[in-house]
């Protein structure tokens, strides 16, 4: 199968000619789609790969008898069937293990990357009650991981989020601080997701799983946003858990795994849904077969093909982030760009409003941080977090790139975007202002 | 979320954008909203001041499609209209017209704030109280 016919363009090759250029007087029109569309380009045009990927055609090839011959449950014992499955889901679990440093052994199934962190953080707090009440986060991880803080916090634990510098890291001094070895406060677990789903910057894992075994703390970390894009290794990063999830790497949705060490030291957790014993008591419920195969085979190929795979990604990042800069004036990359994913970049476009934006770009998918994207209206708390104003918050874009896209379609990204920050900012009292030199901090806002 | 198509019309084709000299006597400016919102739009009109018809206007938005097109719409409403009678201009209007959703309701609030403002200023530049001004819409 080709890429194209494996996205399902809309076979609109020349472009939708709908929009009818501007009758005012100043000629302002946001929206220029007459041109033809390069050669390699189709509409619609996916880069938001953080939010989840396309399904790799080969991954569909190894799960696709799973949904038809090779129907049987894992846990039937008994006949042909079963062991089929059984056997399936063991090579699943050793591509998993491999990818990271871990074992098969190691490895729990569960329905998802939010299933994984609840089933860690609750697992984990439920177990080691006795030992301490108290868990380190920090606070730009995911809502699955603060949300379930909040969740332990009225169950008496106490949670310490730490901050982060303004470029996105946590200050390492700031978690041997907050640790507590002693009393019944002590930290049972620190949490600290391995790379940012916004802003892509990877924390010192390492570091900090040095840190946490020397305390005796176990060490959690989400690596939705990082395994099979970048090394992940659980033995040399000292990690105690690790939760993934299949469709951020070419895999389907609804099936991710969550790594519990066995060894050195062993870990613990307390099951949060009961039933059958499945995964050694530690998650019940029938496994996903497909979802499960699907999710090692998405390993595998990222085992062999991530390494060019990453070099790839970054270049085409860098040489979006290289146009964008050098076309347009007053342009901001969000987070440390040293320590980053490679497929990622999140800038702000200063004085557009980014839900405008998107509305101008409307045939390529990519994520705002602009509260009026957002149910509650409330720009991104991962940029708040940075210490960017919310009017900074408001201008971002999250450009994800992935496996599936091309220079070419880089190339028209750069050239759409281009072409309406120019259009919007025409339209901007702020960028005039800005322009004639008006200090925009001085005006007396009146905020509503 | 899917944009009405009025919406979409002003947003890809807005009217009245530019700057008029906020100095002139004859123009009143409004900025409202902030930065921080998300949102900031600046209507300004130039009246006539024997007939106090709003003869001109243009507006700069930074905000969401649905805040650019409310404020476009806010400059055509107001166009030739005396200020008495855009100032009868109500945000429920700009929500019909454009079939905005509830999350965006404070779009057209901010456009009936901002034609409020660019009339007021205008009547403080050339001492126009409201009072004054009731009598010549009573008169109208």
């Amino acid at each position: 199968m080709s890429l194209q016919n494996a996205i399902g363009h809309n076979g609109n090759g020349n472009g939708s000619n709908d929009a009818v250029p501007g009758t005012n007087s100043t000629g302002v029109v946001i929206t220029n789609s007459a041109a033809p569309l390069p050669a390699g380009v189709h509409l619609p045009l996916y880069m938001d790969n953080h939010a989840t990927t396309q399904l790799d055609p080969r991954v569909l090839d190894a799960m696709m008898p799973y949904f038809t011959g090779k129907f049987g449950n894992a846990a039937s014992r008994n006949h042909q069937f079963g062991w089929e499955a059984e056997k399936a889901v063991e090579i699943a679990r050793e591509q998993i293990a491999k990818l990271i440093g871990a074992t098969a052994k190691e490895i729990i199934f569960t329905s998802g990357a939010t299933e994984s962190d609840n089933l860690a953080l609750k697992g984990v707090a439920e177990m080691y009650r006795e030992r301490g009440r108290h868990i380190i986060t920090q606070v730009t991880e995911h809502k699955a991981i603060l949300d379930t803080c909040k969740k332990l916090e009225k169950q008496g634990f106490r949670v310490t989020y730490l901050p982060v510098m303004a470029d996105g890291l946590i200050d390492l001094d700031d978690l041997k601080r907050a640790i507590v070895t002693e009393g019944p406060e002590k930290t049972i677990l620190v949490s600290i997701m391995f790379a940012n789903n916004e802003i892509g910057v990877i924390q010192p894992i390492a570091e900090i799983g040095k840190i946490c075994h020397e305390k005796g703390v176990f060490f959690h970390t989400d690596a939705v946003q990082a395994v099979g894009k970048v090394p992940v290794d659980v033995q040399a990063m000292n990690i105690d858990m690790l939760s993934i999830s299949a469709h951020k790497l070419y895999g389907p949705k609804g099936v991710g795994a969550l790594y519990v060490r066995r060894r050195n030291p062993r870990v613990q957790i307390t099951e949060q849904i009961n039933g059958g014993g499945h995964e050694r008591g530690m998650r019940s419920g029938t496994l996903n077969v497909p979802g499960i195969v699907g999710l090692g085979a998405a390993c595998e190929i990222c085992m062999n093909e991530m390494a060019g795979e990453a070099v790839r990604e970054a270049e085409l990042r860098d040489h979006l982030r290289a146009r964008l800069e050098n076309s347009l004036d007053y342009v901001h990359v969000n987070g440390n760009m040293e320590h980053h994913l490679p497929g990622n970049l999140n800038m702000s476009f200063v004085y557009v409003e980014g839900e405008s934006l998107l509305m101008g770009i409307n045939d390529i998918a990519v994520s705002s941080g602009s509260a009026c994207t957002s149910a509650t209206l409330e720009p991104s708390y991962v940029l708040k977090a940075l210490g960017l104003g919310d009017d900074v918050a408001h201008s971002s874009i999250r450009f994800g790139l992935g496996r599936f896209n091309t220079r070419a379609e880089v190339d028209y990204v750069a050239d759409k975007v281009i072409d309406v920050v120019r259009k919007l900012r025409e339209l901007s009292p702020l960028y005039e202002m800005v322009k004639e030199g008006i200090d925009l901090t001085k005006i007396e806002w009146a905020a509503h | 979320m899917a944009y009405s198509d009025k919406v979409v019309d002003h947003y890809e084709n807005p009217r009245n954008v530019g700057t008029l000299d906020k100095s002139s006597e004859a123009v009143g400016t409004g900025l409202v909203g902030a930065p921080e919102c998300g949102d900031v739009m600046r209507l300004q009109i130039r009246v006539n001041p024997a007939t106090q018809v709003i003869e001109d206007a243009k507006f700069k938005t930074f905000g969401c499609g649905s805040a650019i097109a409310s404020s476009s719409l806010a400059t055509e409403w107001v166009k030739g209209r005396t200020i008495n009678q855009a100032l009868t201009i109500s945000n429920t209007d700009i929500v019909k017209e454009l079939a905005l959703p509830p999350v965006k309701i404070h779009c057209s609030v901010l456009a009936e704030d901002a034609i409020r403002a660019a009339i007021g200023d205008w009547k403080k530049k050339n001492g126009v109280a409201e009072e004054t001004h009731a009598e010549v819409a009573v008169a109208s």
